[in-house]
């Protein structure tokens, strides 16, 4: 059902964890759905310096957390906000047809993050 | 290390099966409507099988009626006993927690036409028969209530609903394509009509299963054509898997004593692996349940999840969770039981067969705490459920 690649990022997840020195976090999705993905960020000189997740859902979703967070790391904040869903489902060799919605919340939770980030700099 | 625990699913061939049904793929490939000698061949086997099938819960062979699967006895017995008897009346009763095989007919019903009552259940799944007795009206034609829960594992109070609906002269069937085979099921003593149930759960051939009829009862075929069944199921009749299933059925009653014993010993080491970790809870009756069924909510993480950790493991297992279905619907029989649907998220459901051993168990207590542990570290969640918005799903599907 999953590709090997899917299956690499759910068993062994990359960037697992709180950061309690987050500059920006960003949740999407809602447990009664299954899936749930929080990411923290850290920036500097609006890059993204590291990146960090917390999901609760499948194995799609978990793996989908795990990917976005390796991409965003090391992108400015602009080219981040250019991950989709069709790009990381694509890193991730594909993501079955019913999981690509539900479950592929990585780039809307990291655009949250980014958005976080950015409205704690104007204040 | 392959371990097996979703016999709910389905079970393996018992090798005696497979070696009694041989013999009709190879040389009795006969048409059993025939009249020489393979015909006739094929004939008396379906019949040896019958009886042996009748035996299993105590019916009379006339009384069996083999299907093609737990599906087709649920369709047939739900639309049959409604068509035969739409002049009596059009309302039929079922309890909310019924296979889609009886759900859907019911819904199908509904749009012939047919009223349908859907009965709650409790917190562990249970039917309160006297909801039953309130719900008859004399336009009442059927009651439909599952004997055991693949999902939960509860054993309904079938005897009482089959005396209740005895009583008023109602039409009664249970779905005991879980139970038959696992427990003794006994059709004089449940007060059925009709029951339900497939050879593949008491290590019998898929694309075999029965339907009782009792003596007496009308029934409207699903399939019109030849005489086959008695003229209740037309079609050339699937003899190797009949004669499995025959096979089958005289091996779980030969065995059924036996079979229990070893399940109940060894799913009860499950549940107390599981219940002392924090936040898992056991769904469905703590007593009244299948000897080998063992399932749980585990809080803060997802089934689908647990289940594809389990598999890397090698334990096989199950889950009424939105994103294990490809319906990505949380399982209805864990909602009606009163379970939050973000919890029911945390479904994974455990089936023991005749073959899982105590160090499959051992290896097991180790495993499942360690995957639930893990799943919780990656989890937002894993100090509690604060920030969780309301019940509805909004995310597009």
């Amino acid at each position: 059902m999953y590709s090997a690649k899917v299956m690499d990022h759910f068993s062994n997840p990359r960037n697992v964890g709180e950061m309690p020195d987050a500059d920006g976090i960003g949740t999407e999705g809602n447990p009664v759905c299954g899936d749930v993905m929080k990411i923290y960020i850290k920036v500097k000189d609006d890059k993204i310096t590291d990146a960090k997740f917390q999901t609760f859902g499948c194995g799609a979703a978990i793996a989908v957390s795990s990917m976005v967070t390796e991409m965003a790391k090391g992108m400015t904040l602009d080219e981040a906000l250019k991950i989709t869903k069709s790009s990381l489902a694509e890193a991730l060799d594909g993501l079955p047809p019913q999981k690509m919605h539900c479950s592929n919340l990585g780039a809307d939770a990291l655009r949250k993050a980014v958005e976080d980030y950015k409205n704690k700099q104007q204040k | 290390m392959n371990i097996y625990l979703d016999h709910v699913a389905t079970n393996p061939l018992h090798p005696e099966v497979l070696e009694a049904m041989m013999p009709y793929f190879r040389e009795h490939y006969g048409n059993p409507l025939s009249l020489y000698e393979p015909g006739m061949k094929a004939r008396e086997a379906i019949e040896t099988a019958r009886a042996a099938t009748a035996s299993l819960i105590n019916a009379k062979p006339k009384e069996i009626v083999f299907t093609a699967s737990g599906a087709e006895s649920n369709n047939f017995a739900v639309k049959g006993i409604a068509y035969a008897n739409q002049n009596k009346g059009k309302h039929v009763i079922v309890s909310k927690i019924e296979h889609h095989s009886v759900l859907n007919t019911a819904r199908f019903l509904e749009k012939q036409g047919f009223a349908v009552t859907y009965l709650p259940v409790d917190k562990y799944g249970t039917v309160n028969p006297a909801d039953i007795e309130k719900a008859i009206t004399k336009e009442t034609i059927l009651i439909s209530v599952i004997h055991a829960s693949p999902e939960i594992g509860t054993i309904q109070p079938i005897e009482e609903i089959g005396r209740i609906a005895r009583q008023k002269g109602v039409i009664f069937h249970t779905d005991a394509v879980a139970s038959v085979g696992n427990i003794p099921v006994d059709v004089q003593s449940l007060n059925a009509d009709l029951v339900s149930f497939t050879a593949h759960q008491f290590y019998g051939p898929k694309g075999a299963a029965a339907l009782y009829v009792k003596e007496g009862v009308r029934i409207v075929p699903l399939v019109y054509g030849g005489i086959q069944e008695g003229g209740r199921r037309a079609g050339t009749e699937n003899v190797p898997a009949i004669v499995g299933m025959g096979r089958a059925a005289e091996l779980a009653k030969r065995d059924l004593k036996k079979r229990v014993d070893h399940v109940r010993a060894l799913r009860d080491k499950i549940i107390d692996c599981a219940l002392k970790i924090d936040k898992a809870l056991l769904t469905g009756h703590p007593e009244k349940r299948l000897p080998g069924h063992a399932s749980f909510v585990v809080e803060y993480i997802e089934g689908e999840a647990m289940l594809l950790l389990l598999a890397a493991k090698g334990i096989y297992s199950a889950s009424g969770s939105a994103c294990s279905s490809k319906a990505l619907k949380a399982s209805p029989v864990l909602i009606s039981i009163g379970i939050p649907a973000h919890v029911a998220q945390g479904s994974v459901v455990f089936t023991l067969g005749e073959t899982i051993t105590e160090d499959d168990i051992t290896y097991f207590t180790e495993i499942f705490p360690a995957v639930i542990s893990r799943l919780r570290e990656i989890s937002p969640y894993a100090k509690g459920w604060e920030g969780t918005e309301g019940p509805t799903c909004t995310a597009q599907k």
